[in-house]
Order: C-alpha cells, then structure tokens, then sequence
C-alpha cells in the first residue's frame, strides 16, 4: 500500500473541532504502522492559520479557494475529490461531524471508491485495513476487510482522546490549488443562533436527560420535578426533540451540545453513538432503560433496568425526602 | 410542483438483533423492518409543502419486509403516487441499491425530473455510504443533507432551507431547483393517519410496482465478523422495586456530595 493516509481536518467558525484531533490521533497510528506518511488535509477560504495546530500530522495540505468558504459539501467533496484523484491516499478519515456530513456522503460518489461509516477503529493487517463500525444504533459490531485502493473512511466520535491528537509540533504545509467550477446552486445565506433566553445545558452541573422511553410529553414533567429537586436542567436526545417537546437547544449529541456535568441521569435513552458522544465524559452517569442489553448501560456507572419514567417519579421524591 | 420522496426500511432494533450462523449479517427468521425514521420525515416535509404549494407528492421505496404497509400509509396521508421498485434485495447494501435506483428512476413515466427529491440523511444501516447524498450524486442533482426545514418560492425556483450544525445553530441556504435535500427533521413530527384511511387505501391496491433496472456494478464491503459489541465498560446494576433503587440512587448522590 503506497498511498499516505489523509485525516480531513473538520472546522467551523474558524476554529478546528476536537473530533479532529481524535481522529488524528487514530489517523497517526494507521500511518505509522502502515509505514506511511500522516497527512492531514484543510480545505477552506483564509484559514491557514488552522494549520498550526494539526502538527501531529507529517504534513497539512492546505487548498484555499472562495468557493470553499461556506462549508457546503458539494464543493468541499470537489476538491477533495481532484486532490485524491491526483495523489491518491490509501485511507480518508473524515470526522463524522455535522459540519463534515455532506463532504462524507458526496465524496465516495465522487472519486468513486467506498465508504465505510460509524467507524470507531481500524488498524492495518499485512498491509490491509480492516474497520471496526458500530451499526444498527450502536446494537451491532461489524468488522470489515477494506478492499485494495483509497477507501474513505467516516469516523465516529470518541475512538481516540482528543489530547493524543494534538501536538506542538509545527507541520509542514503544502498549500495547493484544485480547479472549482462556480456553483450557484447552493448559497449560504446566514447562520442563524439558537434563541437566547433558554437554559445552557453545557452550565449545568446536574442535568436529567430524556428519551424515547418517557413514551409521551407529559412524562417531561416528571423529569422536570426531578430536576427542580436536583438543582439542574432537563435536556434530550434527538427523538425528543424530533417529537418536538423539548427546543433543539437542550438536544445532546450530534446537532446538540456536548456536556460535561457532574451527574448526568439518561432516562429512557438507549445510547446510540449520536448521543453518546455528547456525554460520555459526565463525572457520574446514571442510565435506566428498560431494555437490559441498552448501550447506554456500557456508558453508564449505574443503570437500572426498568420504567424510566416510574424511576424519574420516585427518584424525585427520594431526593426532595432528603433534602427535607 | 414535484416532490419524489425516497424512503428505505431499516430493521427494528426495538427488537433484539441476532446475528446469523454466518457470523456476518443479521438473522432475518425474526427481523422486523420498519421505514427508517428519518424518510419518515422526509415524507411529512413533503406533505408540508404539498399542504402549502399544492405540490404533487410520488414515494418510491425499494422492495423490503413491510414496505407496503409503508407505502399504503404514505397513500393514506396523502401521497399522490407510491411505487415499489422490485429486485433490489433488502440485504443489498446502500451503494447497490443507490445504483439500481439511479438506473430505475428515469424510466418510470412521470417520476423525474422532480423539483425536489428528498430522502433521509442517514440510516442505521449504512454501512457503505449514505443514500441521499450518493444518489444525488448520480442523478447530478446539487445536495444538502442534515436539512430540517424546507421553505419553497416555486415563482423563483428556489428553496430556503435549513441545515443542522451544532448547538443549535442552523445555517440558511438558498438552493436552486432541482435539488436533493437529506432530511434530518421537520417543523413538526410525522402526522397521524387513522387506520381506517390506510385499510381503505390498501384496498384501493395503489401501490404501483416497476422492476429495477441494472445499474453499475458495485462491490459490496466484505464483512468479516458481526457480533454485539464487546462492553469496554459496563454500568454498576441497582436492582429492587422502584422505591428500592430510587433509595440507593439517592445513596449514591448523597455520598458523591451531590444532594
């Protein structure tokens, strides 16, 4: 295998996001033992800057053209495609962000090589890949063979400490030039902030976090008394939110926040990788589901498997006995 | 005003998953399918702009376990057309059938060009790429995934979307149409049909039915091991009644200075 492995560098608001270096880090053990060079690739407009910190990458490739300064993936998928194209990697680790969703779809298509997604580790076997994905919400481990040539490779949060991925080290960087067709298709108009005025989930330091399992919007309520008498916010994962009972702004994981609360208290969530990433780091994370084999119980400290909204109801009341 | 809806069923996985003897894929004996949630919203956006524009609403889904009860249900909610593509295995894999349904879709009368194509940004079981994104891509269509909220000016011939970030955050684009939008969520969750409307549109028998046509070959991922994941941790179980283990909670808290 003589192709480098590239690690796209996933920013936003000028600012490169701590799945980056997560996947650096994963991106620097492959290379290594693939005996290969670590390239990370920054695809923007006025970022050089960024580079700076994707030292633990041999090299930064850095494309800078207008077209690519409004993060939309049909562009970003372009010149990564004519960079890939022309020097062809052995590997693409893109991050499995938001910002980075639709570069990760397009860009297989593109190039026309595969995908393989919710990637949570590969390593190199005689010089082959093989990928570790969790599928099905996080319920199944799938292990792949990646056949020969580029693959692209969407990699999940949390498969490597953010710190190991970051250096002081200074890379060297390439700064090259893709031809971009203009496209007016698709134009950024703003960026639109969330309301103010509701609480900040990422200041609490108790938060009671609600899912699918509360089964209807009136059982909110009830992790709201729990709370009250916790002294913290209720929030959610994606279901709750899509049901539309709890705002965006109180969503947990991807398209949410992440937190870091003293006690995070999941009610009802059986812990798919999306929301996961979001409070893994809790300081203690209590889970009730009534599914025993929930991934969120391999998260959690504790876990109880039961009604999570009869357990949100007599929690409260054991809480507020004691606090008189 | 156009809509082609693209949806795909996923299996259940409120259900326990088995793996096979194969040790590679899932027992299918007792698999339960159900659409993938996200089409699901793809579809009432649909029916939202149908609501507003007087748009013509088609869903196509590939052929699957329970794809008709699916389908049937989409009738009933008021889709205008539903077609079930036969010949793609359910097992197929996204790149395949992105391929059979980009060679297919052109040729049913009165499907494409559609003013907008939306599908769901994501499935559980994409192993191998995302079906939005790689079909827009086939069908040269301009993409934007992770949408959640879809205004149109058919005057203009464009839509506003909105795209997820993070916290929150959502960035407005202006899309020229025909474009394919993946779709994340929706103003509002997907209605409610009376079971009476989709017993009455199963017996109007609407699906209609179009065999896929090949499309370029793919090479599908070699998948060597399936297995639930190995636990790197697992949690402490607190085990009793309700006011059992709430008490211990409590414990727990009170010890951890957290009460």
């Amino acid at each position: 295998m003589a192709g480098n492995v590239w690690v796209v560098a996933d920013h936003w608001k000028g600012t490169i996001s701590e799945a980056t270096y997560e996947v650096l880090a994963l991106g620097r053990s492959l290379a290594d033992s693939l005996g290969v060079r670590l390239e990370a690739v920054l695809l923007g407009h006025g970022v050089r800057g960024l580079t700076a910190s994707l030292g633990t990458a041999d090299s930064v490739l850095y494309v800078d053209h207008p077209a690519l300064a409004d993060a939309t993936g049909e562009q970003a998928s372009r010149a990564l495609a004519a960079l890939a194209s022309a020097r062809v990697p052995a590997a693409i680790l893109v991050p499995t962000t938001n910002v980075s969703w639709d570069l990760l779809g397009l860009l297989p298509g593109r190039l026309g090589v595969p995908l393989i997604s919710f990637c949570r580790d590969v390593e190199a076997i005689d010089g082959a890949l093989q990928v570790s994905c969790l599928l099905y919400g996080g319920k199944m481990a799938v292990t792949v063979a990646a056949g020969p040539g580029p693959v692209v490779l969407a990699v999940l949060p949390g498969t490597r400490s953010p710190d190991s991925g970051r250096s002081a080290a200074v890379p060297a960087v390439e700064e090259t030039s893709v031809d971009l067709a203009d496209d007016s298709r698709l134009r950024l108009l703003e960026f639109e902030e969330p309301e103010a005025g509701d609480v900040d989930i990422t200041k609490q330091d108790v938060l009671v976090a609600v899912g699918r399992g509360i089964t209807v919007e009136a059982n909110i309520e009830v992790a709201e008394e729990l709370a009250s008498a916790l002294g913290g916010a209720v929030c959610g994962s994606r279901p709750v939110i899509d049901q539309g009972w709890l705002p965006l702004v109180r969503q947990v994981g991807k398209s949410g926040v992440t937190v870091k609360p003293r006690l995070y208290v999941a009610a009802g969530i059986s812990g798919a990788p999306e929301h996961v990433e979001g409070m893994k780091d809790s300081e203690v994370i209590i889970a009730v589901n009534t599914d025993a084999g929930a991934p969120i119980f391999s998260v959690a400290h504790y876990g109880i498997v039961d009604d999570a909204t009869d357990v949100l109801e007599a929690l409260a009341e054991a809480v507020r006995k004691r606090k008189g | 005003m156009k809509i082609l809806v693209l949806m795909k069923m996923v299996p259940d996985i409120v259900e326990e998953l088995e793996v096979a003897g194969d040790g590679t894929s899932l027992d299918q004996e007792y698999l339960r399918f159900i659409v993938n949630e996200r089409d699901d919203y793809a579809l009432e956006q649909a029916l939202l702009l149908k609501d507003r524009l007087q748009a013509a609403v088609i869903v196509v889904a590939p052929e699957a376990p329970e794809v008709d009860d699916v389908l049937h249900t989409a009738l009933a909610k008021g889709a205008d057309r539903v077609i079930r593509v036969s010949g793609i295995a359910a097992t197929a894999g996204t790149r395949s059938t992105v391929s059979a349904l980009a060679a297919t879709l052109p040729g049913i009368p009165g499907v494409l060009p559609a003013d907008l194509v939306l599908s769901g940004c994501q499935a559980i079981d994409d192993l191998d790429g995302f079906m939005a994104p790689l079909l827009a891509g086939a069908l040269d269509l301009p993409y934007l995934g992770l949408v959640s909220r879809i205004t149109v000016d058919p005057g203009a011939g464009t839509a506003v979307v909105a795209k997820e970030y993070s916290g929150g955050v959502m960035g407005r684009f202006e899309v020229a149409l025909p474009a394919f939008l993946g779709v994340q969520g929706c103003e509002k969750p997907p209605r409610y049909v009376p079971i009476a409307k989709v017993r009455a549109a199963m017996a109007s028998g609407g699906i209609e039915v179009v065999a896929a046509a090949s499309g370029p070959a793919t090479t599908p991922l070699e998948v060597t091991a399936m297995a639930k994941p190995e636990a790197t941790g697992h949690a402490e179980m607190l085990e009793g009644s309700v006011r059992d283990v709430a008490e211990k909670v409590a414990d727990i808290l009170a010890a951890r200075g957290l009460l």
